[in-house]
């Protein structure tokens, strides 16, 4: 697998339920995307963008076909993989997800320590960095409680980002941002593939954001059914 | 607090914010723990004042082996022991000395109240089978209806105790026989009896004409300097043509005293089970804290796991809480407990304190019991599935 790819879809079938309830929910989806690129997976409820996305994400274990995530075979992959892999990567949900408990610093910390990381002073100094890209230098102190959405929202980016991840999978996460806050969001993120290289996947609903795709995937039914760029063998 | 423990784990103290994030639950959390803690305490110092009144009888004699009968589960039950068996064990090369020791309760009514004293007759000239502290009194036993007092006998003011001297001696009537108390000693109600009365085995059995002189309650035998009480005690049970007898050193004998008192006798059991009962409750509530701390972090939990954390991070936030509720629920628990002991014991006079022995066995105790109860509740992390957040 080449290095401009880091994700490589190639015949994924997934099901849910088991027995009689057990239903296909997405059917030979072929998808590889580039380094650095802003993909944007679309569709109607239900159509399954989710679902590859947790699978993309190992979130979930690969059922039938391949999934090759930074050179890693999803497929047959043990949880310890997993969840290395995952260390590499930033999440951004549409619920934010944030820690009640803990101040706007100390989430985005969070991103940070799961990389085990000794020094301290440049964790917290790489947390007020992150929060401060993202407008939120004045609010480090914070609880979430204290935070409007889109402040949350951002919070939850600048954890996604600390990290310096590898790539980024991303659920709705300007659907609780005003069309500014938003833009400046998805902005930020195509600006990290420009600029470190992060690969960008990020399912919405959004039509506001899509002009900064470089690629948008529409599925329906499990299925692509539109592929800006589409994957050829 | 956060920043010590952010020093001690190497990571934000997750598990201390979390808990300190509501606190009015924290503080109920905290009291729940107290509480368990207060329950064992109070059991505990009930068991433990058991066992030092069980044995506070065994400090005034100093006597290296007792011959009882098979019956005598305690140094105040059981049958009488026929004299001649101390005749038969001092034909042993390493028993010295050998006396017999006769115990009673003696009802000593007052015009307040009864006093329940257990009363024994022992040979005054023979001081050496005494505590050193006894043994300094003994003298004043050679009188006849002659005894000494115990001053903290429960029910008898402190003054009064105080005023019986040799030369100011107190009288009572005891059985129709008028006794003269010529002194005191320390002693101590217990919770069967009020306090203890020391007489000369004369003075004994003028009170209770019927006991014989020649079936004591107990032998008392002292062994030769360097000889194993043990091992003579041993060599006794084969010498004495009586095989029923129970003829063991003093000290199993106390040893077993106090073992049948705490889990023989009804009221040893009972504490113990209030013992037991304490624990649980305690694993309970701090279950009970845990988990639903857990069930509503559970969507924070799965995207830690989402970020790659693995399951000895979420094990880790849940033992550390467990451990803060442990360790600050004691502090309380043991300081409410200790007043409450110092409180039982000014109005039951039974010896009830809190001890060092006592308090590293709570807390190591509340240490476990939070442990599992917390390893009970990270079985709920389980549901905190990362897939669900999408």
């Amino acid at each position: 697998m080449s290095e401009d790819t880091p994700i490589a879809v190639t015949g994924l079938n997934h099901w849910f339920g088991t027995g009689e309830a057990r239903k296909q929910a997405i059917f030979d989806v072929n998808l590889h995307v580039k380094r650095g690129s802003l993909t944007i997976l679309m569709g109607p409820s239900g159509s399954g963008k989710t679902t590859v996305l947790t699978l993309m994400g190992c979130l979930r274990d690969v059922q039938d076909g391949s999934i090759n995530l930074m050179g890693h075979e999803l497929n047959g992959a043990d949880h310890a993989l997993n969840e290395s892999l995952r260390r590499r990567l930033g999440f951004i949900f549409q619920a934010h997800n944030l820690h009640g408990s803990l101040t706007a610093l100390q989430n985005v910390l969070m991103g940070l320590q799961v990389h085990g990381l000794p020094d301290r002073q440049a964790q917290h100094d790489a947390a007020r960095y992150a929060l401060s890209l993202v407008g939120l230098a004045d609010r480090m102190g914070y609880l979430p409680a204290n935070l409007s959405g889109g402040q949350k929202q951002r919070v939850a980016v600048a954890r996604a980002l600390v990290g310096n991840p590898d790539v980024i999978f991303a659920d709705e996460p300007t659907a609780a941002l005003d069309s500014e806050s938003g833009m400046t969001v998805v902005k930020m993120l195509k600006k990290l593939g420009q600029k470190r290289g992060t690969t960008t996947v990020m399912v919405t609903h959004d039509d506001r954001i899509l002009e900064l795709a470089d690629r948008i995937v529409t599925l329906e039914d499990g299925r692509i059914a539109h592929d800006t760029a589409p994957y050829h063998d | 607090m956060s920043r010590l423990l952010q020093w001690l784990f190497g990571r934000l103290p997750i598990g201390w914010l979390q808990l300190t994030h509501s606190r009015p639950r924290f503080a109920a959390a905290l009291a729940g723990v107290a509480f368990a803690n207060v329950l064992v305490f109070v059991q505990l110092g009930i068991m433990n004042s058991m066992a030092t009144a069980t044995l506070k009888p065994y400090e005034f004699f100093q006597t290296d082996i007792m011959i009882s009968a098979s019956d005598a589960n305690s140094m105040s039950e059981g049958s009488n022991v026929a004299r001649q068996w101390l005749f038969q064990a001092l034909a042993d090369q390493d028993v010295i000395g050998g006396t017999g020791l006769f115990i009673a309760i003696v009802d000593w009514a007052r015009e307040t109240d009864n006093l329940a004293l257990t009363t024994y007759g022992i040979d005054p000239t023979l001081p050496q089978f005494l505590s050193p502290s006894m043994a300094r009194k003994t003298s004043t036993l050679q009188l006849p209806n002659a005894g000494i007092l115990d001053m903290f006998s429960r029910g008898l003011p402190r003054e009064e105790a105080a005023a019986i001297r040799p030369q100011t001696p107190t009288s009572l009537e005891v059985l129709g026989t008028k006794l003269t108390l010529y002194d005191t000693f320390q002693g101590g109600g217990g919770f069967g009896v009020d306090g203890y009365m020391m007489l000369s085995d004369q003075t004994f059995l003028t009170l209770f004409p019927k006991r014989s002189s020649a079936a004591p309650n107990h032998i008392l035998l002292q062994v030769a300097r360097g000889a194993d009480p043990d091992v003579v005690a041993a060599r006794l049970r084969e010498l004495i043509s009586d095989k029923t007898l129970r003829i063991r050193s003093f000290a199993q004998a106390a040893a077993e005293d106090q073992s049948y008192q705490q889990t023989e006798r009804p009221t040893g059991i009972i504490f113990g089970f209030g013992v037991i009962i304490g624990m649980l409750v305690g694993i309970v509530i701090v279950y009970q804290v845990l988990s639903t701390d857990v069930a509503d972090h559970l969507s924070e939990y799965a995207t830690f796991k989402a970020m790659g954390y693995p399951q000895s991070f979420f094990l880790g936030i849940v033992f550390e809480e467990a451990l803060i509720l442990a360790i600050l629920g004691f502090v309380p628990g043991f300081f409410v407990a200790s007043g409450l002991l110092v409180g039982m014991k000014a109005a039951t006079g039974l010896p009830l304190a809190m001890t060092a022995n006592m308090a590293a066995m709570v807390f190591i105790g509340t240490l476990v019991a939070c442990s599992a109860s917390g390893a009970i509740a990270t079985r709920r992390l389980a549901t905190a599935d990362p897939a669900d957040l999408f």
